[in-house]
């Protein structure tokens, strides 16, 4: 393969269409002009997301979500009280919205998780959660599969969990150790750290501290995971983020008057919390982050890494996909 | 699903520039086969279309069959990086019997679509950086003949159609009238549509390129003229042909089509050129293959069957043919070393038969010899007696001799007395 760079040469005799382009380069072909193709053809064919909240009850998961989505994504569970039941198990309740900002059109799924250690007895309370999860992609490997297969396949792949950490302000819970580990194989777990307001600074920092610290040692990886930065680039923006998390939110769906303006906030009687006042809290790194800098990565690691692992690991136990030429023994071997 | 509204900025329309740029990075592969007889003007086309001259010496014109050679070039604009692979068709149209020109086309389409489909079908695969050698474009040069299409072009194409996207060109446009164009661009349209040859659509669903490809497609096929020469016209250079009656210039939109086709091909259309080629071209390859291998979605009572479930009794039939070739090797194997085992055991028999007769003989022979030899020693006695017999009589008849002269001595003596 030769290496070609067009070298600039004069304006060419005719002129050519206004592409809104560089069109000064004699040389020019107009090879990149297909990434204005693609973003055409993605907005047009919208994107999934899937999102999955897990944490106890009343960590403000759903406000969070509906803070994040600025709308009422998922409905609040009104504080519940004695007479209404504790899910014995964990259920798992998805909801799909569609969204659109800016011509760009999102079928967003919040997935919740009530009954999410809750119970006295919180063993094994991951389970559900794990075969949900499993589930969906056996959903889509099954699509996959298929000989006559559908154009686009629905996507119900969980892309990012996000975990709510209690603010204990000492460590990790075991029951969040024994869950990371487990799903942070499966699923690109977020932790977040709940309820941020109840902490000063000082005990935040000492707080996610400790944590990062927890799940380094016991081995547990959330995203973005180290073994798959790709470049130096990636590893020094990751780098970053990872270690500012995990991020310490505060949501909110009630607006209030700062300074003359109508922020979002919480409102107590020494001040007004702000939630996207990234002094007050980080609520607004973790939307930078999951949404307009990390989405499409947080769907591609979904998509090349754990889905593919689980598609391995289920062909390997059937024995593998059917060889394409049955002629040679050689070849049967070679693709089983 | 409800439509829901948004209270605020939330930010994921920079989604399409996230997933752009994780492309962006990756690069982009883009496969282009140019179909047309020898001469024709294919590379010079590319060289034209690209700005770039690929080294590539002209091809001769006695090949002895249709060969695809492909090569794969990087180009880099802006920040997009493009593999591009530009695959030729070596000695088309050269042969006398020209029945089997399409085979080596069709076979080398196919063959790219088997290994995306057998990289797609392995258990640990890596999809999301394979290279993809898929034909996304294949512009068929039409000998500019002024008439209509010959029948090597029709078979082709309807060979093709359904495995590639068909972009019709004519080519070396300048060798026709402008009015002579317009009815051949006709009568090729009418006969492309009444054998009923599937060219490639240019989209028309979406508001930003729809007008563009719906004022396109009426030039179809494009007439276009390649040239890498740059001639001065006016005080500028371009890419033309200098004749002594005039200059053809390649991106002047009144002499050739060469612009629209750049624009279609390469600025308006790549990316669906290349979707196209992946939902449906191979879309249709893959179903073909699974389904001839046997496998189905759904059996006789249209119930939806499972690759996995269909692929276990093929599985098990196949081990079982195996186990059963195996049984039957097993078995000729065990029978022919029976009767290796015979034969061998008969040679044994020979040798030791043989060996038991060269033995009888051995003992023959010595008795023989023994027997002569006791006859030789018998001689030797009898010799030897004789001999001493006769020493003996020798001996005593020399005894009597003397004594016999000694008796005469003595009788002499007696009278000498």
């Amino acid at each position: 393969m030769s290496e070609l760079v067009p070298e600039p040469r004069q304006k060419p005799v005719v002129p050519m269409k206004p592409t809104g382009i560089n069109t000064n380069l004699l040389g020019y072909i107009g090879i990149d002009t297909i990434i204005e193709q693609m973003r055409k053809k993605t907005m047009k064919t919208g994107f999934d997301f899937n999102i999955m909240v897990v944490g106890q009850s009343g960590l403000g998961k759903s406000t969070l979500v509906n803070t994040l989505f600025k709308s009422q994504v998922s409905r609040k569970s009104s504080g519940w009280n004695r007479e209404e039941k504790i899910p014995k198990t964990v259920e798992i309740k998805a909801i799909g919205h569609v969204i659109e900002e800016g011509g760009v059109k999102m079928k967003l799924t919040v997935i919740d998780t009530p009954g999410f250690g809750d119970q006295i007895n919180n063993e094994n309370c991951w389970e559900p959660i794990e075969k949900y999860i499993n589930e969906q992609y056996e959903k889509f490997l099954k699509e996959e599969v298929n000989i006559a297969r559908k154009k686009r396949i629905p996507d119900t792949r969980v892309h990012c969990c996000l975990y709510f950490i209690s603010p204990t302000g000492h460590s990790l819970r075991p029951l969040d150790l024994e869950f990371m580990k487990h799903l942070s194989k499966v699923v690109n777990i977020i932790p977040v750290i709940a309820k941020a307001d109840t902490m000063t600074l000082e005990e935040k920092t000492e707080f996610k501290q400790r944590v990062r610290k927890e799940l380094e040692v016991n081995g547990i990886e959330f995203y973005p995971q180290k073994e798959f930065d790709e470049d130096l680039e990636d590893k020094t923006e990751n780098d970053k983020i990872r270690e500012s998390m995990p991020f310490a939110v505060v949501g909110s769906d009630k607006e209030y008057q700062v300074n003359g303006k109508r922020v979002l906030g919480r409102k107590t009687p020494w001040g007004i919390i702000e939630v996207e006042n990234l002094t007050h809290c980080e609520f607004a790194l973790l939307r930078d982050f999951v949404i307009r800098t990390h989405l499409q990565d947080l769907k591609e690691v979904t998509h090349n890494i754990h889905y593919e692992t689980y598609r391995a690991k289920r062909l390997n136990d059937n024995g593998g996909l059917p060889p394409m030429t049955v002629e040679t023994e050689e070849n049967h071997e070679s693709n089983l | 699903l409800r439509n829901l509204s948004l209270s605020g900025h939330v930010g994921f329309d920079s989604l399409p520039d996230q997933l752009v740029n994780k492309s962006t990075s990756q690069g982009f592969c883009f496969n282009i086969l140019c179909v047309g007889e020898t001469g024709i003007g294919k590379s010079t086309l590319m060289d034209t279309l690209f700005n770039t001259k690929f080294e590539s010496e002209p091809a001769t014109h006695n090949e002895p069959g249709v060969r695809l050679k492909a090569r794969s070039y990087e180009l880099q604009e802006s920040n997009v990086r493009l593999k591009l692979t530009i695959v030729d068709t070596v000695g088309f149209g050269d042969q006398i019997n020209k029945d089997d020109s399409y085979k080596p086309i069709v076979e080398y389409i196919d063959a790219q679509f088997e290994a995306y489909l057998q990289e797609e079908l392995k258990i640990k695969r890596s999809l999301f950086n394979y290279h993809d050698t898929r034909i996304h474009a294949c512009l068929y040069f039409i000998a500019p003949t002024g008439h209509s299409l010959k029948s090597l072009d029709l078979v082709t194409m309807k060979k093709l159609d359904s495995k590639v996207n068909i972009i019709p060109i004519i080519a070396k446009a300048d060798t026709i009238a402008k009015n002579e164009l317009h009815k051949f661009k006709s009568k090729i349209m009418s006969e492309l549509v009444s054998n009923g040859v599937q060219i490639y659509q240019f989209p028309t669903d979406e508001e930003t390129v729809a007008e563009i490809n719906a004022t396109m497609s009426v030039h179809l096929p494009f007439a276009v003229v390649g040239s890498t020469e740059e001639v001065k016209i006016g005080n500028k250079m371009a890419k033309a042909r200098q004749y002594p009656w005039g200059v053809v210039q390649v991106e002047n939109e009144n002499h050739c089509d060469f612009v629209k086709l750049r624009e279609m091909l390469i600025r308006v259309n790549m990316e669906d050129l290349r979707e196209q080629t992946h939902t449906r071209h191979y879309e249709l390859y893959r179903r073909c293959k699974l389904e001839e291998m046997g496998f189905k979605d759904t059996d006789p009572d249209s119930k939806p069957f499972s690759l996995q479930e269909t692929y276990e009794a093929k599985r098990n039939e196949f081990l079982g043919e195996l186990q059963k070739k195996e049984d039957e090797m097993r078995q000729m194997f065990v029978m022919r070393v029976k009767e290796k085992e015979a034969e061998l055991k008969e040679a044994e028999k020979d040798l030791h038969e043989k060996f038991d007769h060269l033995k009888r003989t051995h003992q023959e022979e010595k008795k023989k010899v023994e027997d002569k030899k006791k006859e030789l020693e018998e001689e030797l006695n009898n010799f030897q007696k004789k001999k001493a017999a006769a020493q003996l009589l020798q001996s005593q008849a020399q005894q009597a001799g003397s004594q016999q002269t000694k008796k005469d001595k003595d009788k002499k003596n007696f009278f000498f007395m």
